[in-house]
């Protein structure tokens, strides 16, 4: 019965995907893998010498990705590592996306995600080891067939020469013998210098069906019999279903049911729309939980109140309190930011089919491991019993890798409930209410500067939410009651700062919090350069040449900072009314950005340049580099210009992007990225370009206006004069 | 009640409630994903269509108003497999998408601000794309690849002239 039910599938996709003949590149095709172990008749006629990889004895070369492409683009650097190594030409390889499985488990978290900007990271060793392993089999496997030295043999294009013009074979006229062969326990991987590869400007493997509307999201997936369905949830978070009549649902002409699930009420109809107008008459009483009384404004008097009291010490270095009895000035600084939501393009959706002995998941999941296991408890079922196609997503921004798996837990209810595949798809309202937000927080800073103007003493109070508490990663990043993200980029400073202090309140009442594009960095690169701003200024330095010296032991921090200043012409007058703002951060990679702003007498402003400089180590791809950095400067505009998530009396005030705007077209600052060439392995760049972008902006305005912001975002700034400060398009 | 238009070219007949937004006709009725959803309120431009040429957001436009007029698709801009739009051309030799999720909706509205402003300016391109949410920030790229696109349809201009 199941094999018959996958063959349907697969022609499914066959025709959704017009994928026919020799069409191969980035054509994504769900459960594949699966199907081609149940044909035995092509399992002798390829060589798998491995997790990340087979060729056929048709000379196709087919790469199995673990990683999940979420717009990052590592569905283009993954096959140039493994290519790299394999020699193949990446126009000649397909892609296929790998079934959970642990070859393809994060090295550090034991399980399979995408996040943390950590995927070419640690891909970068094993898959070129993977594509050696597999090239040096096969040129083993032409050197046998000759006769020959396999040290006189040459890989090229998928093809193995020796040593005469006669000895030439392709990859797949060599898969029968290769399969046979053992794999060589110790291979040598290329010399950085012969790379033709790997730091090369490589176009993305998936442009094609991403202009031409063929590409395959998970909200686009549509097995045989599917419904699809939306979900009332509590508008208050916590709350639950006390009573619902849903008559008039019912009623709607499309709708097939509604089903009561754990935390909401699922309609269930032929599709969206139909789904969706019944919906709303859908009458649901609400119990409404402990949170109905949640107001942002009344926490942020009260992360104030917190911060004059000391909290939990998350880093103690050198003499604080002498630092500070010595300083021949001292320097104070508060500053607050919102709840941002991640607002991913494709809102949240999956599809769920449950059976009565298994269940198939197709989602855009940045936690493959996790939310299959959400789906097997949901079910009822192993986890064994479940597959997970991972789905190519519309944005994920730590939005699509929940530790509770809430999204797709969901749609196994309604699925399971209504014994039929079913759709759950979120709308937009759902999305921007539906937490899992960067957290809200107060940051209360205190500097001592001595006589020199340089800082002998850093103390930093942090207030807010825990992200990674109740979560999978709890054990391991929170630690005596302090969650080393709460502090990330606040304890591990670049700069020369003899006595450090930091320490923080992690309070417990809110929406759920979780993970957001960089994280901790994401409101502490804000605050320490901000504040650095401040203390050069206090100090009557230029705020370039107070960073420059106080990173004098940090060479590589140095030379990005260098670089993005003497690209940006930072000695060089600016017209009146304009100014320039730096910042430099660490995440992963170091990015440094130097913001050209212009502000007027009312306070309105506009953000003309950016230009970002970025140590990433070694360059795998530059256009991706480059489009990670724009992106990511993008999104942090987003965030400092307009990104407010604010609750009262429980309920979140934002539904859609009227009210949490994002950046548009016409307020796009001119960017240019420029990378220092590295040879230390590859960090990093999905989150990088985030953090410094809200402080350079900030900073810039400040040296443009004289107006210093310390609250996020700048357009709802509540300090001083800054009430009506707005951006411009003039 | 049946509502009949014409679809990237060809004659189409669907029978659902007049209210249905065209968006999810595409997508539900015709299995047409290329359109996508992003904020069901005109907001974001993800769902841009064109009705009679003119770039139109399919989310919020019912069905009973397309009867009669010609809607194209992202589906439909191509002439064939093997020929791309140029705008698409463009699009991809400027390495535009990351997510790729708003693309149609911005290639949709770029072909539209092409075949009225054959050679737009930077002040032509924010008035036409401000519509459109790129979360992936690719706005940079979009507007370097219309002033490409712009180009090639210009030199293809002059070499048929």
């Amino acid at each position: 019965m199941t094999e018959v039910k996958n063959l349907s599938r697969r022609d499914l996709f066959k025709s959704v995907m017009g994928l026919s003949g020799g069409l191969l590149l980035g054509v994504y095709l769900p459960g594949f893998s699966r199907l081609r172990k149940s044909a035995p008749s092509e399992k002798s006629s390829v060589f798998a010498p491995n997790a990340f990889m087979h060729v056929g004895s048709n000379d196709s070369v087919t790469l199995v990705l673990g990683k999940t492409e979420l717009g990052q683009g590592v569905h283009t650097s993954l096959p140039m590592l493994i290519a790299e190594e394999l020699e193949v030409d990446l126009d000649k390889i397909r892609l296929e996306v790998a079934p959970v499985a642990p070859p393809y488990f994060h090295p550090f978290f034991g399980m399979q995600m995408t996040g943390g900007s950590t995927s070419v990271m640690t891909s970068w060793e094993p898959l070129r080891r993977a594509g050696a392993v597999a090239r040096t089999i096969l040129l083993t496997a032409a050197a046998e067939t000759w006769r020959i030295d396999p040290s006189s043999c040459h890989a090229k294009h998928g093809v193995v020469t020796g040593q005469s013009p006669q000895q030439r074979i392709t990859y797949g006229q060599l898969v029968e013998k290769a399969s046979h062969m053992t794999t060589p326990k110790d291979v040598k991987l290329k010399e950085p210098r012969d790379f033709t590869l790997i730091g090369r400007p490589t176009r993305r493997l998936d442009n094609r069906e991403k202009v031409d509307g063929r590409a395959q999201f998970g909200i686009d997936v549509r097995p045989p019999g599917m419904f699809t369905a939306v979900i009332a949830r509590s508008a208050i978070f916590g709350g639950k279903v006390k009573s619902c009549n849903a008559d008039k649902a019912k009623a709607v002409a499309g709708v097939k049911a509604v089903v009561e699930i754990g935390n909401g009420v699922a309609v269930v109809a032929d599709g969206f729309w139909p789904a969706v107008q019944a919906r709303k008459l859908l009458e649901v009483t609400w119990e409404d939980g402990s949170l109905a009384q949640f107001d942002t404004s009344a926490q942020q008097t009260q992360f104030a109140e917190l911060a004059t009291r000391p909290g939990l010490v998350a880093k103690e270095e050198g003499m604080v309190a002498a630092g500070f009895g010595s300083a021949a000035k001292k320097v104070e600084a508060a500053y607050e930011l919102p709840y941002l939501a991640h607002a991913t393009m494709e809102p949240l959706n999956c599809v769920a089919d449950v059976r009565s002995d298994e269940c198939e998941i197709w989602v855009g999941t940045q936690f493959q491991t996790l939310d299959r296991n959400a789906a097997a408890s949901a079910a009822g079922l192993a986890p064994e019993r479940v597959t997970l196609h991972t789905m190519p997503a519309g944005g994920g921004f730590g939005r699509r890798g929940v530790p509770d798996g809430h999204f797709v837990r969901e749609a196994v209810q309604v699925s399971k409930a209504v014994r039929a595949p079913v759709k759950v798809i979120w709308t937009r309202e759902d999305d921007i209410q539906g937490g899992y937000y960067r957290p809200a927080y107060y940051h209360a800073l205190q500097a001592g500067l001595d006589s020199a103007g340089s800082p002998s003493a850093w103390s930093h109070r942090i207030v807010g939410q825990s992200v990674l508490s109740d979560s999978p990663f709890e054990s391991r990043y929170v630690k005596n009651g302090i969650d080393v993200d709460s502090v990330g980029g606040a304890v591990e400073l670049p700069y020369e700062i003899p006595n450090l202090f930091v320490d923080v309140h992690t309070t417990r009442d809110g929406p759920r919090v979780w993970a957001w594009r960089s994280v901790g960095s994401s409101h502490n690169a804000f605050v320490v350069e901000s504040f650095v701003d401040e203390l050069a200024h206090a100090a009557g330095k230029d705020p370039y040449e107070y960073r420059h010296s106080l990173l004098a032991k940090q060479p590589r921090y140095r030379a990005v900072l260098e670089l993005a200043a003497e690209r940006a012409g930072w000695s060089r007058k600016r017209a009146d009314g304009h100014g320039l703002g730096i910042a430099i951060h660490r995440f992963s990679s170091i990015v440094a950005q130097v913001a050209e702003v212009s502000a007027g007498v009312n306070g309105e402003f506009r953000v003309h340049r950016v230009v970002c400089a970025v140590d990433c180590g070694t360059v795998i791809n530059p256009e991706s580099v480059r489009a990670q950095m724009e992106g990511g400067i993008v999104f942090g505009l987003s965030a400092a210009l307009y990104g407010e998530i604010t609750l009262k009396n429980g309920r979140v005030q934002q539904s859609n992007f009227h009210d949490y705007p994002l950046l548009r077209i016409d307020r796009m600052p001119a960017v240019e990225v420029h990378m220092v060439p590295g040879t230390a392995p590859p960090s990093g760049i999905g989150e990088a370009g985030v953090p410094p972008i809200a402080p350079a902006v900030t900073n810039a305005i400040f040296a443009a206006s004289g107006k210093r912001i310390r609250r996020l975002p700048i357009r709802g700034s509540g300090s001083g004069s800054l009430n009506d400060i707005s951006p411009i398009s003039a | 009640m049946a509502t009949s238009f014409t679809l990237n070219g060809k004659p189409q007949t669907v029978d659902v409630s007049p209210d249905m937004p065209l968006l999810w006709v595409l997508r539900d009725t015709l299995n047409m994903t290329g359109t996508k959803f992003g904020c069901g309120m005109a907001l974001c431009g993800a769902c841009t269509v064109h009705i009679n040429g003119e770039p139109t957001r399919s989310c919020i436009t019912p069905i009973s108003s397309v009867s009669g007029k010609k809607v194209t698709t992202i589906e439909g801009l191509a002439a064939d497999e093997n020929h791309l739009h140029p705008v698409q051309v463009a699009w991809m030799e400027e390495d535009v998408p990351q997510c790729g999720y708003c693309q149609s909706g911005q290639i949709m509205s770029a072909v539209a601000l092409l075949s009225k402003k054959p050679a737009p300016t930077d002040a032509d391109i924010d008035d036409a794309m401000s519509g459109n949410i790129c979360r992936c920030g690719t706005y940079q790229r979009i507007r370097k690849a219309i002033h490409r696109a712009a180009a090639m349809q210009s030199g293809k201009a002059r070499s048929a002239a």
